[in-house]
Order: C-alpha cells, then sequence, then structure tokens
C-alpha cells in the first residue's frame, strides 16, 4: 500500500461540499471552446452517487423542455468550477433510479427546511 | 540510455489531465532494478544491458547465480532481461536504475507481461464461438460444434480452436502511453491497462511500432 494512495492524493479535491441523493445541485463545468474557456451550468437532481477515492462519480438529472437529462460527472474532476447546493431533499433510497419513471408533479421531492 | 526497464504492476487508478479528463492509468514500480550485467561487442558479439529486479536471499540463488550476482555487486534477483539501447558507456554493472532515467512522461511503451492464468476454458470463452441456443430444447449450448469433416481427410487440423488452457502466457500490449512519471517513488504511470497481476512482474520496452 502507499504509492497509489500517495497519487490519488494529488487529484482529490477537498473544495467539494458534501451532498446526498435527493439535493439539487448547481454544478459550473468548465469548457473550453478553442481557446477560450468559459462556465456552462448544469442544475439537476442527485440521483445516484458511486465509488470512492478519486474515481467517484454522481449523476444528475433534470427535465429540459419535457425531456429527461442526465450527466455524469467525476466528483473530483478539475474541469468542475464550483458546486453549490440548492436544497436538501428527503428521499429514502440511496439510488433514486424510480425517478426515471415519474414525470411532472409526482417527480417532485420533498424538501427539508 | 537501455530502452526499456523491468517493473513490478502496482495496481491501477485515475488521474485527471489539464482539460480535466479522467485517465485510466496503471503504476509500475521500478524500484530496485539494477544493471546486472553489460553485454559487450568484443566478448559476447552485440552490444546490450541485462537488467534485474525482485530482491531474494541469498540462499536461494544457486552458486552460479551468487557469483553472477556477487560480480555485479547487487542483491541477489528473481528476474533478468537483457535490453538494448544506445549510449551504454555511462551504465555501469550494480548500478540501481530509476525510470525517469529511461522514460519520460509522453513517450510511448510496449509492455509485456505474463497473463492471469483462466485455467481449463470452453471455446466460448476462450476464443469467441458463438455457442447454440439456449431455449427451446436446444442441446448444442456451449458446445463448439462440427471440428471437422468426415472420411475425408479422416483427422482433425492441426490448430483447431477448441476448449483448454487459457491465459497464464506472455502477452504485450503495444503502444501505451506514458502518462506520467514519479522519480520520488520510481513509478511509471502508464496509460490503460497491461497484461498481468498485481504484483506481476512487467517489461516496459520502448514502442516498437512509433
Amino acid at each position: 500500500m502507499g504509492v497509489i494512495q500517495e497519487i490519488e492524493k494529488n487529484y482529490l479535491r477537498t473544495d467539494i461540499p458534501e451532498f446526498n441523493p435527493g439535493d439539487t445541485l448547481l454544478v459550473k463545468v468548465k469548457i473550453r471552446e478553442g481557446d477560450k474557456e468559459r462556465l456552462q451550468p448544469f442544475e439537476g437532481t442527485v440521483i445516484k452517487k458511486r465509488g470512492g477515492g478519486v474515481g467517484a462519480t454522481f449523476t444528475l438529472r433534470k427535465v429540459s423542455y419535457g425531456v429527461g437529462v442526465e450527466r455524469i460527472f467525476p466528483l473530483n474532476s478539475p474541469a468542475i468550477e464550483s458546486i453549490k447546493v440548492l436544497s436538501k431533499g428527503i428521499v429514502r433510497r440511496a439510488k433514486l433510479y424510480y425517478l426515471k419513471d415519474l414525470k411532472g408533479k409526482a417527480a417532485r421531492i420533498k424538501t427539508r427546511r | 540510455m537501455i530502452e526499456g526497464i523491468l517493473g513490478k504492476k502496482i495496481g491501477m487508478t485515475h488521474i485527471y489531465s489539464e482539460a480535466g479528463e479522467m485517465v485510466p492509468v496503471t503504476v509500475v514500480s521500478a524500484a530496485q532494478c539494477f544493471v546486472v550485467q553489460k553485454k559487450t561487442k568484443e566478448r559476447d558479439g552485440y552490444e546490450a544491458v541485462q537488467i534485474g529486479i525482485g530482491e531474494k536471499k541469498e540462499k536461494r540463488a544457486n552458486k552460479a547465480m551468487k557469483g553472477h550476482f556477487k560480480k555485479a555487486a547487487t542483491p541477489c534477483l528473481y528476474n533478468l532481461a537483457e535490453v538494448k539501447g544506445e549510449k551504454l558507456d555511462e551504465l555501469k554493472a550494480g548500478q540501481a536504475l530509476n525510470c525517469s532515467e529511461v522514460f519520460k512522461a509522453g513517450d510511448f511503451v510496449d509492455v509485456e507481461g505474463k497473463s492471469k492464468g483462466k485455467g481449463f476454458m470452453g471455446s466460448m470463452r476462450r476464443h469467441h464461438f458463438s455457442g447454440g441456443a439456449e431455449s427451446h430444447g436446444s442441446m448444442h449450448n456451449r458446445a463448439p460444434g462440427s471440428i471437422g469433416s468426415s472420411s475425408d481427410p479422416s483427422r482433425v487440423y492441426k490448430g483447431m480452436r477448441m476448449a483448454g488452457h487459457m491465459g497464464s502466457r506472455n502477452v504485450t500490449v503495444q503502444n501505451l502511453k506514458v502518462v506520467a512519471i514519479r522519480p520520488e517513488d520510481n513509478v511509471l504511470l502508464i496509460g490503460g491497462a497491461v497484461p498481468g497481476a498485481i504484483n506481476g512482474l512487467v517489461l516496459v520496452k520502448k514502442a516498437m511500432k512509433k
């Protein structure tokens, strides 16, 4: 043990806030177009978190103009500029795949205040 | 410098490129890799360097090998290999090698190792045969099917792909990229997977086709 953990330590991010499945996040992703860089926001519900260490990812789902969109982000990616937790949800599952079958009012998640 | 180095596969992980892409890498350690012998044109008819890795107790080496390692002033080693190179004069027998002297980040390498043993495997797993139907009374599920004709030629051709032992043989993966090097730990980070199990021996060579 040792060398791999040493290598991974350089790529782990400590500035990521804590969040759980059911929370709504606003993620700003750096996008490079030619030599220009811009930030692309993506707002959605966390439906899954997987993995640990440097390879951990999370999936955000949103409904955009009636079409469900899911996007997987590597948690430790340097392309993520910032993550903001917009609301905390109350859910009873770790993986919220059931949201894919629901739409409209049924797909809402109770929020914690 | 020489064109290859012996190493030990430590395991796999991910790192991120500057563009933010996740890159899967295999960590290969070249710690305790020594120059054991130099082959010279006058004595051996060709120029090369014998390198070794994997320290073992002295009592595990036989008398001939003990003398060989004593001459080089290295510990007794499990594995030896020969590599070619240029400007070999700067190397001395007994010298410990660092992978940063041999490769630099961005180089392409071929990695040779002994693949994981799979045991006795059927033709579907070993040769990717398609097998038969799984339902509706089919009794031809994972069988290979016909292996040849009848009375002419009255034998099975040599090299017919059949079930048998799979894995545990030397495999070379070509054109892998050295993503990064950590000289302080003496490890190479090679993009992608390399043959063999964790703690297995690998020979990392300069890419033949690049």
